[in-house]
């Protein structure tokens, strides 16, 4: 790399060429403070539209000062970053974007994980001289984000997530001036709009403007009724990222304090949703072999590749934009409404309660996972079969409301017969996981071989579309990953034009999959996060001592006891689904 | 004989067209049609006496006709030999009818180079352009040029930029030429936006060959084969002609394949601006042809680097072309002894407001505000006091009694807290509230404003909130500062032109007019009468007759009295609307 | 399945109208311009179709509209009547004849008549600035208008 000599506060710095003035500062410890810039590193996405002029900076020679974000720098250039124009600058434009935003800060959804607030705090704003009119729009709520556009600060880094990472397109800034603001067409709610719920612009939002449904007061009034038998379940991505709500390393994995946390809430049955990825497996593998089979037997009724259908997020996005397609994904449900047809089914009689007086609960590292929920086809009689999917940042909410010191929580397991799960399972919460478990058992059921060698590294990794692959026994299966929605977008076109030659392809909406949900603590656009949880997915899997879902004791049982077979009878009815068209029609009037 | 009548907007609306019409018509009842001809040409700039039709080749110019004064032309001047004297322009100052345009203050001082066809030619005829040495140009660059040597011409002329950022053309198409791309393109900003100023719809309108051929020789120099002119939508009587001579050029070879059998390809298409002032920023221009919203970005990379579509891309306005072809044929050295040393050639401007000649002047750089507002504009309408020039539109700043005799260019507006722009002036006299002034124009650009960077969208916003306090008689003297701080911090930290220039009106009437804000503030007075709510209208009970005129015409009924006696103004009820001021013959009413 | 529903005439001129620019997203203000010209106004129902023959998100399409003053989503009066807003037009009272146009027609700026004859708006700058202040109704414009002349003017169109 080229290295050049600049200047910045009278210190004489080699950086390298083409980078930013904001990223040749800060490789030398000089943090210029920002707002509307936002960058993944990992998964190559930038939002710098050079819009909140917070990251402003002098350079000599030239009359207006730049923004750091968006300059490059240049042989000789001398920059100050904190000379008194730009600290007047900085502080005015600040107090500027303060003066349009309410200040109810101490009921705000980002309270304490404001990047505004923490920037008026950096900055030493007291009061605000500008007062005037604030811009005021109605609340939209939809079941799983809120948008409180009041708060927006124009920073853009939603419309950039939904138009370029995930080519979902519900949001555009619209209006022009002080009337601008970033909505969806014709600023209806997002119901109305194409939105996939994957919340990925909640993560991205500096403040409060998105954020997801806060569903911790259902659960605390169910905890509290004794006629309820509240049954929890945690999803794999959790436990790698919770720990970071209570100032733990990125990475560490807290499995055992989850478990004994949900214990001392108050939750009746600590269960896993990896439980029910490993009967995901079981039903999406058999799935895959028979389609398989079928088709090289020839039968014409029979599509390939066959998508993984457990992001809900993913879900949402194919019934809007491959609604002519809606035979090709997999009908096997997702782990958590497996999980809830599971307990509200199987579990109950197991108990001999009734089906109402069951409320299941899900931790999830995922927003999208709120709507799916409550999706009509997973009710019986109105009567979800899970009834509230909660964040992973709405249980450490939970944790702190109950006063429980997390961090010298006692490691606990979960109980059974939920609560067992392989490696398979938990690999689930990163790229390329879900198909690679998959894998571990279609292999051993397709060539009825055991599989000496289970990590299919090949599989894993960062990289937004991948291809693999995998030989069974000499029969090549071919595999595509695709996290985010954009790359999904790729490998779907494809398979519309039909010449895709994958055989199964899993798709993820979110940046390295669930460990990157829209549910998980803030990153604020670290990757390096993302990337100590994907680690942390590995190395939990490494640690397990089964590793394959065909070879949970507990889901043997299972279908010994009550499901019979995969893709069986009872399977078709509970563990099954099928897909809606939601695509916009235009239709002749009249 | 030459009859050429103005066929630009403001004469347009005032019927030119059938003037023309029945101008022809009555040559034909005179048998004449074959020797006299009638031309509908651009804007003569004397828009304050439109419609003009002026008689070549004696340059009897004659002022506000009407399409009945028709006939009379014809038959006293054409046919007779005898001036209309009543048509003629009559001098302000001694009353004399002036003949010749010539003798006319309004043109004695001009200097037309841009706008050198406009008003002598038919804008849809591309054999008059060529008559009048069109095309020469792009001959000789083609023939006798390499694009470096067309360069290098332009940068020896010193032109700069005249859609407001002054910046040197040569360069600009040096940058261009040397950033290699498979595509290149050449833009020519035609979304004149700034309130007041027409030029460029006049300089398309009576001249789009002009601006056609410029772009073509842009072209070669940089290496692009394709050229787009971005226009207001709002120019219809613009586009037209433009659409028309683009036909003309491509049946005469000079746009299309191999131009004038060179093996130059060159070919200009039109895209329509939606009504946004910030499109006239380059970037933001870029954007909308890409189909966008109008948002600006950053620079670098300049458009000259990174484009449309991506690609180097070389954006001049208007007026900035339609001087490229004369210094082609003329020479770079003639252009330069024209004007001030760091600002060569001519400008044209927008003049408007309360001065007499309301109109487009164009005048070489270094003329004085002096010669602009007394000579051309012939002074002060109704022989009111000046106060200001509000030069570069909302962008701009006001020039005050004492920037009367600086030289206008570049260097020396922005020195006085103004600029250049596109060349908007608005001529104030004591009527005008200079508060109210700055007011107005950042109502303009709170509206215009494209949203993008908070300095602009929020900071344009809380300075107009203020100046809104202000006038409204609740200011206080920290909201002075505050106007001040935050002004500057504006200009400083915005993101385009657009926010770093939209403090200017407030920044430069506070310098100017500082005691206008102390009253407004302090004795909450607006000594001009606009502010309304620092306004009351009394009745003087002696000079009152009790007509009931005022009364009656009262739209809120806020006025009582018995007839024939005074009467009294309901100040909680008055609305503050003037009819009764207007309607009183007794001069009984007055503001205080 | 999300229906959006419009004439069949409508549907094939807004086709149309995308086609004749290649259906390229890049043409979006030239499609939008050409029908407006054609409708008068861009209803939702009718940017859901440009959408959708783009192929680019309605919300994209929504955010070109509203930044442009040029679009409007509102159908306008059968004679718009525009007053220039203009600096020149302003020193010289168009903010006097304004306020006279939203006395005699009851109406605020971007409205229109109930009766759906007339519709206000401002502009900047037509460029006809020697015969400030200008109003202009449909096409036709109008000079040196004071607010007296206002009704005479309204008259034209009234009855």
């Amino acid at each position: 790399m080229e290295k050049i000599n600049i200047i910045i506060d009278n210190k004489p710095l080699q950086v390298e060429k083409g980078q930013t003035v904001l990223k040749a500062a800060h490789a030398h410890g000089i943090e210029i403070p920002t707002l509307c810039y936002y960058e993944l590193d990992g998964v190559k996405l930038e939002n710098r539209p050079g819009g909140c002029r917070i990251c402003v900076v002098e350079i000599e020679g030239r009359k207006n000062l730049a923004p750091a974000c968006a300059t490059e720098v240049a042989e000789g250039m001398v920059i100050h970053t904190c000379s008194l124009r730009v600290v007047n600058a900085r502080r005015t434009v600040l107090e500027l974007i303060l003066s349009d935003h309410p200040a109810d800060c101490l009921i705000c959804p980002k309270n304490g994980k404001c990047e505004l607030q923490s920037l008026a705090q950096r900055l030493g704003v007291r009061e605000i001289p500008y007062q005037g009119e604030q811009s005021t729009y109605r609340k939209d709520l939809s079941p799983a984000i809120i948008r409180d556009v009041d708060k927006c600060v124009m920073c853009r880094r939603c419309e950039t997530v939904c138009n370029i990472w995930q080519t979902v397109g519900a949001l555009s800034a619209v209006n022009r001036g002080f009337q601008a603001v970033v909505a969806p067409a014709f600023e209806q709610d997002l119901v109305k709009s194409p939105c996939t719920y994957c919340g990925q612009c909640i993560m991205a939002c500096p403040v409060g403007a998105l954020s997801e449904v806060d569903q911790t007061r259902q659960v605390i009034t169910a905890i509290s009724d004794p006629k309820k038998t509240v049954v929890v379940q945690t999803a794999p991505a959790v436990r790698v990222a919770l720990g970071e709500e209570f100032g733990m390393e990125p990475g560490n994995i807290v499995t055992g304090q989850m478990a004994a946390a949900l214990r001392r809430i108050g939750f009746d049955y600590v269960f896993d949703t990896d439980f029910a990825a490993d009967l995901t497996i079981m039903e999406e593998g058999t799935e895959l072999l028979t389609r398989i089979s079928k088709f090289t037997q020839g039968d014409k009724n029979v599509k390939l590749p066959i998508l993984t259908s457990c992001c809900p997020g993913w879900v949402n996005f194919f019934e809007t934009n491959y609604s002519d397609m809606l035979d090709v994904p997999s009908t096997a449900k997702s782990p958590q409404q497996m999980f809830g047809a599971v307990a509200k089914n199987y579990l109950t009689t197991k108990l001999g309660i009734k089906r109402e007086d069951m409320v299941v609960v899900s931790i999830m590292p995922c927003v999208a996972k709120k709507f799916e929920s409550q999706r009509d086809e997973f009710k019986e009689n109105g009567n979800p079969d899970v009834d509230y999917s909660l964040t992973t940042r709405e249980l450490a909410e939970l944790i702190r409301q109950f006063n429980i010191d997390f961090k010298t929580l006692p490691s606990e397991d979960f109980d059974n017969p939920l609560g067992e799960s392989t490696g398979a399972g938990v690999i689930f919460g990163a790229t390329g996981g879900v198909i690679e478990a998959a894998t571990r058992t279609a292999y051993e059921l397709f060539t009825g071989k055991k599989l000496e060698k289970v990590d299919f590294t090949e599989l894993r990794g960062l990289e937004g579309v991948r291809e693999a692959t995998v030989d069974f026994n000499g029969t090549p299966i071919k595999i595509g990953i695709a996290h985010g929605l954009s790359n999904a977008r790729q490998l779907l076109d494809q398979v519309r034009k039909g010449n895709s030659g994958f055989h199964a392809i899993e798709v993820m909406a979110c940046p390295g999959g669930c460990i990157g949900g829209a549910g998980q603590p803030f990153h604020h656009g670290n990757f390096d996060i993302i990337r100590k949880r994907q680690e942390a997915i590995y190395r939990e899997d490494a640690g397990k001592p089964i590793r394959k879902s065909h070879e949970n004791p507990y889901i043997q049982a299972l279908y010994k006891e009550w499901l019979g077979e995969p893709c069986g009878e009872i399977s078709h009815h509970l563990l099954h689904t099928h897909y809606f068209d939601k695509s916009k029609h235009i239709e002749i009037e009249g | 004989m030459h009859l050429l009548v103005c066929g630009g907007t403001g004469c347009n609306a005032s019927r030119s067209q059938e003037i023309a019409a029945n101008l022809k018509s009555s040559l034909k009842d005179n048998g004449l049609e074959n020797e006299v001809q009638v031309i509908l040409t651009g804007c003569f700039g004397f828009c304050e006496k439109g419609p003009i039709v002026k008689i070549m080749p004696d340059n009897t110019f004659y002022t506000e006709v009407k399409p009945e004064d028709a006939t009379e032309i014809i038959m006293e001047h054409v046919v007779k030999g005898r001036k209309v004297t009543r048509l003629l322009y009559t001098d302000p100052e001694n009353k004399q009818h002036v003949a010749d345009s010539k003798h006319m203050g309004f043109y004695k001082k001009q200097m037309r180079i841009a706008l050198r066809n406009c008003g002598y030619i038919d804008p849809q005829n591309i054999e008059e352009y060529i008559g009048a040495d069109g095309y020469a140009a792009l001959a000789k660059c083609l023939g006798e040029m390499t694009p470096e040597q067309v360069i290098n011409e332009i940068k020896l002329s010193g032109l700069r930029g005249r859609g407001g950022g002054g910046f040197p053309t040569g360069l600009k198409w040096e940058i261009a030429s040397k950033n290699h791309a498979d595509q290149k393109y050449v833009v020519c900003n035609a979304d004149e936006g700034d309130p007041g100023a027409f030029m460029d719809r006049s300089i398309l309108e009576g001249d789009p060959h002009s601006v056609l051929e410029a772009m073509t020789i842009n072209g070669y120099a940089i290496g692009a084969t394709i050229g787009v002119i971005y226009i207001r939508a709002e120019y219809p009587l613009a586009i037209n002609r433009l659409l028309v001579a683009i036909d003309q050029a491509h049946e005469y070879g000079l746009l299309g394949k191999d131009i004038l059998g060179s093996g130059f390809n060159f070919d200009i298409e039109l895209r329509y601006g939606a009504g946004a002032f910030v499109c006239g920023e380059e970037t933001a221009l870029i954007h909308s042809m890409e189909g966008l919203r109008g948002e600006p970005t950053f620079k670098p990379p300049f458009p000259a680097q990174s484009g449309y579509n991506k690609k180097p891309t070389n954006v001049n306005n208007v007026e900035t072309y339609a001087n490229i072809p004369i210094i082609i044929t003329k020479g770079a050295d003639w252009f330069n002894k024209i004007g001030t040393e760091k600002s060569k050639g001519t400008k044209v401007f927008a003049l408007a407001g309360q001065i007499n000649n309301v109109g487009l002047i164009e005048v070489p750089m270094g003329i004085t505000l002096r010669e602009v507002v007394y000579e051309i504009g012939g002074g002060i309408k109704g022989g009111k006091e000046f106060k200001a020039v509000q030069t570069g539109g909302p962008s701009g700043g006001c020039l005050t009694t004492k920037h009367l005799d600086t030289p206008i260019d570049y260097d020396n507006l922005l020195a006085s807290g103004s600029m250049m722009g596109s060349g908007g002036m608005v001529v104030m006299d004591e009527t005008s509230c200079m508060v109210a002034i700055a007011k107005f124009y950042l109502e303009f650009t709170v509206e215009e404003s494209c949203g993008k960077c908070s300095p602009c969208r929020i900071g344009n916003k809380r300075l107009h909130e203020i100046l809104e306090k202000i006038t409204k008689g609740n200011g206080t003297m920290e909201d002075l500062d505050n106007l001040r701080n935050l002004g500057r911090v504006i200009k400083d930290a915005s993101l385009c032109g657009l926010g770093q220039t939209s403090p200017n009106p407030v920044l430069s009437t506070i310098e100017n007019f500082y005691d206008e804000y102390v009253e407004h503030i302090k004795d909450k007075k607006c000594r001009a009468g606009v502010c309304k709510s620092l306004m009351q209208y009394v009745i003087d009970q002696e000079q009152c007759v009790g007509c009931t005129a005022c009364a009656r015409n009262c739209p809120v009924n806020a006025i009582s009295g018995e007839k024939k006696m005074p009467h009294f103004i309901n100040t909680e009820l008055c609305i503050k609307c003037g009819a009764c001021i207007e309607k009183c013959k007794f001069n009984a009413i007055s503001i205080c | 399945m999300a229906k959006v529903k419009l004439a069949e005439s409508k549907i094939n001129k807004i086709k149309e109208i995308c086609t004749s620019f290649g259906n390229k997203p890049g043409e979006a203000i030239n499609v939008l311009h050409k029908v407006q010209g054609e409708f008068g106004y861009l209803p939702a129902e009718v940017q859901e179709v440009i959408a959708q023959e783009l192929n680019v998100s309605v919300a994209q399409i929504y955010g070109i509209v509203t930044f442009y003053s040029f679009f409007t989503m509102t159908p306008k009066g059968e004679f718009p009547i525009s007053v220039c807003m203009g600096t020149a037009c302003y020193v010289r009272g168009a903010e006097k004849v304004l306020d006279e146009f939203k006395r005699e027609l009851k109406i605020g700026v971007g409205e229109t008549t109930p009766d759906g004859k007339f519709s206000l708006n401002c502009l900047r700058c037509v460029g006809a600035c020697g015969l400030a202040p200008v109003v202009l109704i449909g096409e036709k414009v109008y000079g040196r208008l004071t607010p007296d002349g206002v009704k005479d003017i309204l008259n034209e169109y009234r009855s």
